[in-house]
């Protein structure tokens, strides 16, 4: 009891509301319409459900793994509306009318996106799990270089970033790889900015 | 997670109003703290409020020559934009050394500001921790506390506000703009915003139920060079140990915040008065009354070695 009394007093000033512990057990419904990878899906979900996990296990892309589910380690790695973020720390709610593009909508393999050719010839990945992640992530971050977003290494905020290995390292910081395979990810990621520079 | 209900809000005053209407409601914004809080339910809402709709993500000029950025500009944006890159430098500094390029595009002006702390107390939920559960304890001040402030803490909690963004935004004096649940405005400056944690460390802004963040202000730009170093265990991706926001003019003068050491961005405008002293007489200024752990004791030098090479930094530029 007194714990709970207490309960209510944290979220007294912490919740936009007055409120006492979330006493609700029934999980609540929630319509929702995207386009992934170029086709319209709607779906009907459980307020709680991620874009990731909706993915997943809703519509069985699974190239989007989950490495943390925390936002810690960018394996959930997928573009929306054009940008990438981490799917696991949005809800899928949270996406009415967005445009989701993941690992298998960049390529195929018989049609892969270059980034996808330069990570096999590149050897860029050992166990995989990483590897969806770094793709969407590589490709957002030429992306964003292109379009002169700053980074924490870009040494002149008024001049256009550079497409040399220490921004495309730093800018590759949120996607991490339990294999250590980041030699061969640079190598990859590198010659495609080359091609683009 | 705790299921919630869920709604998209229309407008400011609607998404206020929403709030007070439906017990335990929160906004949701970007999502990237509030959802991870929600998974471990150390945040159990049982009404969102999706506040993305509500195209407050705008940055326009002011009358009186400064910037209006609205609560939902992202941080990716916020950083990119040319007239902050130009006139307050220090500010897309301090965006770009926090989290990561994923995180940034999610991550809002007004979300930012209200992230929680990073104690790792707060978030075992095993653990006692006065922020989560008032009147449990706080098991970081016997505790693990070198990530921890050294300066504004008390005995019920010595947790830092972990967000780079409002250590700049408190060196360029920015202010908070708000809508309450009645329709009424109100605009609280930037070094109002952010409680210390006295007796009450589960309260962190001045906030109050319902409260919306429309936009934050910055006033005209102050010119000189701008400068935000931060040091932490890693060189990307990592939160700080310490961060420096500066605005440094050509004669020396001018103003410095501290992030990592205290509930809130640190700024002692009397100690800018010593910056032509030298950064060991700023940083005696500046935490004057601080009262370490044994664990983040470092913290205090380090502060000092931050700001002196702000300072070089500074001369050189
Ligand atoms: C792995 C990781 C690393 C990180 N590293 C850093 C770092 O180095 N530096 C750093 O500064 N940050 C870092 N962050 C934190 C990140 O910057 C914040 O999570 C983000 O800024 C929060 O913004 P949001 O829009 O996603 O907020 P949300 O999660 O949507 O909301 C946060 C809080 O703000 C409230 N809220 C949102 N909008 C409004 C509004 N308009 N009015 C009133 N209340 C509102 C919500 O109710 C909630 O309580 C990191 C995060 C992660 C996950
Ligand atoms: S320092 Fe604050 S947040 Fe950390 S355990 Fe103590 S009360 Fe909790
Ligand atoms: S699973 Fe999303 S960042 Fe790790
Ligand atoms: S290839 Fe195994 S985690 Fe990166």
């Amino acid at each position: 009891m007194a714990a709970a009394a207490m309960r209510s007093d944290v979220h007294a000033q912490t919740e936009t509301a007055p409120a006492a512990v979330n006493p609700v057990t029934a999980p609540s419904l929630a319509k929702v319409s995207l386009k992934v990878n170029g086709k319209a899906c709607d779906l009907e979900l459980d307020t709680r459900t991620t874009l990731l996990d909706a993915l997943r296990e809703h519509l069985h892309l699974t190239g989007s793994k989950k490495g943390c589910d925390q936002g810690q380690c960018g394996a959930c790695t997928v573009m929306v509306n054009g940008r990438r973020i981490n799917s696991c720390l949005t809800l899928a709610v949270m996406q009415q009318g967005s445009e989701v593009t993941t690992i298998e909508g960049l390529g195929t393999p018989e049609n892969m996106h270059p980034m996808q050719e330069a990570f096999v010839k590149c050897d860029g990945y050992q166990c995989g799990y990483c590897t969806s992640g770094q793709i969407c992530s590589a490709v957002a971050v030429l992306g964003e270089i292109k379009e002169g977003i700053p980074s924490h290494v870009t040494e002149d905020l008024m001049k256009p970033p550079s497409w040399d290995s220490s921004e495309i390292r730093e800018r590759m910081s949120g996607n991490l790889c339990r294999c250590g395979a980041y030699s061969n990810i640079m190598e990859a990621i590198t010659q495609v900015a080359g091609g683009r520079a | 997670m705790k299921p919630f209900t869920y709604e998209r809000a229309e407008s400011p005053a609607a998404a206020a109003g929403a709030a007070m209407r439906h017990p335990g409601a929160k906004f949701v914004a970007g999502g990237t703290n509030l959802l991870d809080l929600m998974k471990l339910e150390i945040e159990e809402p049982m009404h969102l409020i999706d506040v993305n709709g509500l195209q407050l993500d705008k940055i326009e000029p002011t009358p009186e020559g400064g910037l209006r950025i609205g609560a939902l500009v992202r941080n990716t944006d916020l950083a990119a934009d040319e007239r902050v890159r130009r006139d307050y430098g220090v500010l897309s500094r301090a965006l770009v050394a926090g989290a990561s390029g994923q995180l940034r595009n999610m991550a809002t002006t007004a979300g930012n500001l209200l992230q929680r702390t990073r104690c790792p107390y707060f978030y075992d939920t095993n653990q006692p921790c006065n922020k989560r559960l008032p009147g449990s304890g706080c098991s970081a001040v016997d505790g693990a506390s070198r990530q921890l402030a050294i300066i504004g803490v008390s005995e019920a909690c010595i947790a830092t506000h972990p967000s780079d963004m409002a250590v700049a935004l408190r060196v360029l004096d920015a202010s908070v703009e708000t809508i309450l649940p009645d329709g009424t405005t109100r605009t609280i400056p930037i070094a109002d915003f952010h409680r210390l944690p006295g007796d009450t460390p589960h309260l962190e802004t001045v906030l109050q139920p319902g409260e919306l963040i429309t936009a934050v202000t910055l006033p005209k730009p102050l010119g000189g060079t701008h400068i935000y170093h931060k040091v932490r265990d890693r060189a990307s991706y990592a939160f700080a140990l310490v961060s420096i926001a500066a605005v440094i003019q050509r004669d020396g003068s001018g103003r410095v915040a501290v992030g990592g050491v205290a509930h809130k961005p640190w700024r002692v405008e009397a100690a800018e008065a010593e910056l032509p002293r030298g950064a060991k007489a700023v940083t005696e200024r500046l935490l004057a009354d601080a009262k370490p752990t044994k664990d983040n004791a470092f913290k205090v030098k380090l502060v000092e070695r931050v700001l002196g090479a702000v300072l070089a930094e500074a001369k050189g530029a």
